[in-house]
């Protein structure tokens, strides 16, 4: 059984359907003992740090990610999942939970592509990886493939080793981080049609 | 680099796409949950339904059709047509739409946008526009006016005021209609587009007017949309989606090439 956390963030289902569509069992849940429960656990979600990160604390489910984390069972981020996992967040100067050393931080306004096109703020819309470190739940996802991003903020881990991907927006940032156990998209895994659904596939399968 | 994206946009009479749409291999298909499915083996990269069914009573067949999409497609998309209140936005976005598209309910009380922001994010409002060119005046610096009711009803609006008001109000995207090249098949609206775009800092999605894959091309470069609408030419099986993604592609735009 997969947990998905329930943090009243925006369209878990979305996550549901796309982990129910591989033929996994899964639950969306804020249950401390469903989550303990759980062989892995997802923590997706779109919205702004700082109601997430009230949500999981009033829950008590920054502790349960963290020790999840900690006995070593596979923990996959998607979106602001991907962000909170850090020391702290610009986005309403939020204390995140802090499992790699790192900060969040926003894309700043008015910059240019190279064509002199105007990069829009949220970045919304397809683009690829440079994969930095090879990973297995990257197994079956090709050099040009190109993932659904819609985020104004971007994780910027401390360590260069916990990044896995990096994409380029202007500026280049880490889209893929983790570590050990921990496996976190900036990306929509559940919007990226074929690509995405395999990295969500093989996270199913993933025993680190 | 952000790929620009290709979105085709299914018109949807009371759970049933409208016009008998032919696509690829000739076959008639009424089914939008069949036609989303086609679109998205095929390679759109989101797709906009736009729900034209007139009684109010018979719009919960929409959202009969936003669960059965969600679950046969995996890329995002959105549902827009009659949405007159943040209920209605919270109906389509639990049903499983990524966005809600607002348009005349938008103009005539502009909070919803603010409202619609602050319950689902940014990133889940777009503003639609119904822009006509009229030449300026006092209300109109820009030479465009906004209309609502499909393009019926005239506003006294400026399109660029509007753009910009609603971009503030907390709208994450807008996707911008041009009446004058609506259905024309002979090009998007550049100037308006190109307008719009440089002066908005949120995603622009040009529609109307879209014939052949150079007006996508013309759109994406010149007018600097993000992300270009299309209808009948795919819909008709005169284009298929590679087809006008390898031209672009071709003409130097970036696209997404696998899916």
């Amino acid at each position: 059984m997969i947990a998905i956390i329930d943090y009243d963030a925006g369209n878990l289902a979305s996550v549901q359907r796309a982990v129910s569509h591989l033929g996994m069992q899964c639950v969306i849940t804020k249950e401390e003992t469903e989550i303990k429960a759980a062989e892995r656990i997802i923590f997706p979600g779109v919205g702004a740090a700082g109601a997430a990160m009230q949500s999981l604390r009033r829950n008590g489910l920054d502790r349960v990610i963290k020790e999840a984390f900690a006995i070593g069972k596979p923990v996959l981020g998607i979106c602001i999942g991907s962000q909170i996992i850090l020391a702290h967040s610009k986005e309403n100067d939020t204390p995140c939970l802090g499992i790699l050393d790192g900060t969040v931080r926003s894309f700043s306004t008015d910059r240019r592509s190279e064509e002199g096109q105007k990069l829009k703020i949220p970045h919304m819309g397809w683009n690829g990886l440079d994969i930095k470190k090879s990973h297995p739940l990257l197994s079956g996802v090709d050099a040009d493939d190109e993932f659904y991003f819609v985020h104004s903020y971007y994780p910027e881990p401390q360590n260069p080793d916990c990044v896995i991907a990096v994409t380029e927006y202007g500026i280049s940032f880490a889209s893929i981080v983790g570590l050990n156990n921990l496996f976190a998209t900036q990306f929509h895994l559940e919007k990226s049609g074929r690509p995405g659904l395999k990295i969500l596939e093989n996270f199913c399968k993933w025993n680190p | 680099m952000l790929s620009k994206r290709i979105i085709p946009c299914l018109d949807v009479r009371e759970g049933k796409t409208t016009k008998g749409i032919k696509f690829q291999n000739n076959v008639d298909i009424g089914d939008p949950v069949d036609m989303a499915r086609l679109y998205y083996e095929a390679g759109a990269d989101e797709i906009v339904f736009y729900d034209i069914t007139a009684s109010y009573e018979k719009r919960d067949i929409m959202l009969d059709v936003v669960r059965q999409v969600a679950e046969t497609i995996f890329i995002p998309f959105s549902v827009g047509g009659g949405i007159r209140t943040v209920a209605d936005m919270r109906n389509v976005l639990l049903a499983g739409a990524e966005k809600v598209s607002v348009n005349s309910a938008a103009v005539t009380s502009p909070d919803i946008i603010a409202q619609g922001a602050k319950a689902f994010g940014n990133q889940c409002i777009v503003l639609g526009m119904d822009a006509k060119f009229v030449g300026e005046s006092k209300a109109t610096p820009s030479g465009y006016e906004i209309y609502i009711n499909g393009g019926r009803t005239p506003m006294k609006m400026d399109a660029l005021n509007w753009a910009i008001e609603a971009q503030k109000l907390g709208a994450g995207e807008i996707c911008l209609n041009s009446i004058d090249a609506d259905g024309t098949k002979a090009g998007y609206e550049l100037n308006l587009t190109t307008l719009i775009s440089e002066e908005v800092d949120i995603p622009v999605i040009a529609s109307g007017g879209a014939g052949t894959p150079e007006h996508l091309r013309d759109v994406l470069t010149l007018a600097k949309a993000d992300a270009a609408l299309i209808a009948s030419m795919v819909h008709y099986g005169t284009y298929t989606i590679t087809e006008i993604k390898s031209f672009l592609e071709k003409s130097g735009v970036k696209i997404r090439k696998t899916w």
